[in-house]
């Protein structure tokens, strides 16, 4: 079942394209990622989905229902987490999600057992009586995906949900994401990080430049450039004078000496061990390591996109500030 | 019956927020009585049941209009206001509901005169109900206005500049000092295109007796005011705050 169908969507700000002729489509129960770098379109993509922004072209539906012409009826059935954390900060943890939940006409009780259980699953609990204005940078994200969900949504959206954030509290929001997953909850996120999209989403699209490079999961993608296998070797002695020797002996493979005590078999085929092994043997070279080399999702990105992996942040760089 | 608990959370979430933090009940009270004692200290000799309805009309505009410009403004510089925008209720509950706690605001500042003059001398010859209804009519077309000055502001700073540029000239053009019959001829158009001056003429009537125009005639013309100013509001929102193709 499909919960998003996106159709030639196009947003310009006057001469400038942000998003290019995107389609795509979220099926019922998936975390669908955008991966891209600053400026990619991703935003702007988000806020035509939930009806904060008019496409300049496009069709987009959520759960069958036309956001251009129902944008209210198909608000009710989404949870928005924007890229800054936006709750109000003079108010409580609590009194912020019981004021969400009155946004989306829920009753007093039902907004106070679900923000107390929210509280609870966020573990915020000891933060529900302090203002949104005290809280860290990783409470805020927390509390304001909190009150995304405050009225139960079908569909989540998350703007950059971990940017920014510690590398603690970044992965409790990625358990988080991938429990509602387990709930039912259909997820759109958007990310700088790749190993975040690799780690959590069902299916990635990469977007550079307002356009959509590339979709699909991520064996899929890797698909799109891995052709053939590769195995590298560590030997106990130099091998700089074998080259000619090992390329004669692996005709149809292609060998590339690394360093000396390293060589490369690339072939479209896969690469039994025995042989190489033997070979090596026989010269009286032991082999310390032997192991099949793959593209990283990294590499897939930059490959299809044309844009340097840096563009993207790392994992490590993460930082509290 | 899901867009009144939306209604009504918005108002008393802003009452709490803002309109009860004690600078602004204190700016609430001391903004109209030193209104009033300025009057008072300039005519020595006026009575103050003359000076009543220039000094409620100018408390209830100065309390909405910056009021609603400023709080919106800080809103969407803080972005919690795309929650209303994004949230399942219609554009039109959301401006009610804006409004509602400025609108609540102006009939308390408006009132603080009031109360004040009721030490100095006996208010039984008002007409209450008039009074109250006036009093509501520009309480609700005044925050209109900020609102519509929200649509059009960036910062807090230039609403609060925006609400001033239309306030001023307003007090000196809603026949409050002046009286309409004697301003140059070429501004009395524009008085007659302010909500307040048929707002003061009202509370004239009801206060002094001393009103020009029909107060029915006022209380129409005040309602087409408020309708207009309404639909121009959410208009301007549906247009620009919910981002243009
Ligand atoms: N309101 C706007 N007016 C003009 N240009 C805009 C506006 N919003 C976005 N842009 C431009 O559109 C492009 C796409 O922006 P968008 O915010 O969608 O990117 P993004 O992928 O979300 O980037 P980031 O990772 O930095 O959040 C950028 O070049 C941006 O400068
Ligand atoms: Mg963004």
């Amino acid at each position: 079942m499909r919960m998003v169908t996106v159709t030639n969507l196009k947003k310009t700000y006057g001469n400038l394209t942000a998003v290019d002729d995107i389609s795509f489509e979220i099926e019922k129960g998936e975390i669908f990622g955008f991966l891209g770098p600053n400026g990619a379109g991703k935003t702007s993509t988000i806020n035509m989905i939930t009806g904060l922004s008019r496409p300049t072209a496009g069709a987009i539906t959520v759960d069958g229902i036309d956001v251009k012409k129902q944008a209210k009826r198909a608000q009710a059935i989404m949870g928005i987490v924007p890229d800054e954390s936006n709750l109000y900060n003079e108010m409580d943890g609590f009194d912020n999600l019981c004021f969400c939940a009155a946004l989306y006409g829920m009753r007093k009780e039902e907004r106070e057992s679900r923000a107390r259980q929210l509280l609870d699953l966020f573990r915020l609990k000891d933060a529900g009586k302090r203002p949104f204005k005290a809280y860290s940078k990783g409470m805020r994200r927390k509390l304001t995906i909190a009150a995304a969900l405050i009225h139960s949504p079908q569909i989540l959206f998350l703007d950059e949900p971990t940017t920014g954030i510690d590398v603690e509290s970044s992965r409790q929001i990625r358990e988080l994401i991938v429990g509602l997953k387990r709930q039912g909850i259909t997820i759109f996120l958007t990310t700088h990080y790749i190993e975040e999209a690799e780690r959590i989403c069902d299916r990635i699209a990469f977007i550079a430049n307002g356009r959509m490079i590339a979709s699909g999961t991520v064996p899929e993608l890797m698909e799109r450039i891995s052709h053939g296998h590769t195995v590298r070797f560590v030997t106990s002695q130099n091998i700089q004078n074998l080259t000619a020797e090992l390329q004669a002996h692996f005709e149809e493979s292609k060998i590339t000496i690394q360093s000396d005590h390293s060589f490369v078999i690339a072939s479209e085929q896969r690469i039994p061990l025995l042989p190489a092994m033997d070979f090596l043997h026989d010269k009286e070279i032991d082999v310390y390591e032997a192991r099949e080399l793959r593209p990283s999702l990294e590499d897939v990105f930059v490959k299809l996109t044309g844009i340097k992996a840096s563009t993207l942040k790392k994992d490590q760089e993460r930082g509290g500030h | 019956m899901k867009s009144w608990i939306a209604f009504w959370n918005i108002l008393k979430k802003d009452v709490k927020n803002y309109y009860l933090k004690p600078p602004n009940i204190s700016w609430g009270i001391i903004f109209p009585l030193s209104w009033t004692l300025m009057q008072l200290i300039r005519s020595p000799g006026g009575s103050l049941l003359g000076l009543l309805p220039g000094l409620i009309s100018m408390s209830v505009l100065f309390g909405t209009t910056s009021m609603l410009a400023v709080t919106m403004t800080f809103e969407r510089s803080g972005r919690s206001f795309e929650r209303l925008l994004l949230a399942p209720i219609s554009l039109s509950t959301m401006v009610l509901a804006k409004i509602a706690g400025t609108i609540l605001f102006g009939l308390f500042n408006g009132f603080v005169p009031v109360i004040f003059a009721s030490f100095l001398i006996d208010l039984y010859v008002i007409n209450w109900g008039v009074v109250l209804l006036a009093v509501l009519m520009i309480a609700i077309t005044s925050s209109l206005m900020g609102l519509l000055i929200a649509v059009s502001a960036k910062q807090v700073f230039e609403a609060q500049t925006f609400s001033n540029f239309f306030r001023f000239p307003m007090l000196f053009l809603c026949g409050l000092f002046v009286p309409i019959s004697s301003l140059p001829v070429f501004l009395r158009p524009v008085s007659y295109c302010l909500p307040i001056t048929y707002g003061t003429d009202i509370l004239r009537g009801a206060i002094v007796g001393t009103n020009v125009l029909s107060p029915v005639l006022c209380f129409g013309i005040l309602l087409t005011f408020a309708v207009v100013l309404f639909l121009l509001c959410r208009y301007s929102i549906n247009r620009k705050w919910i981002q243009p193709a």
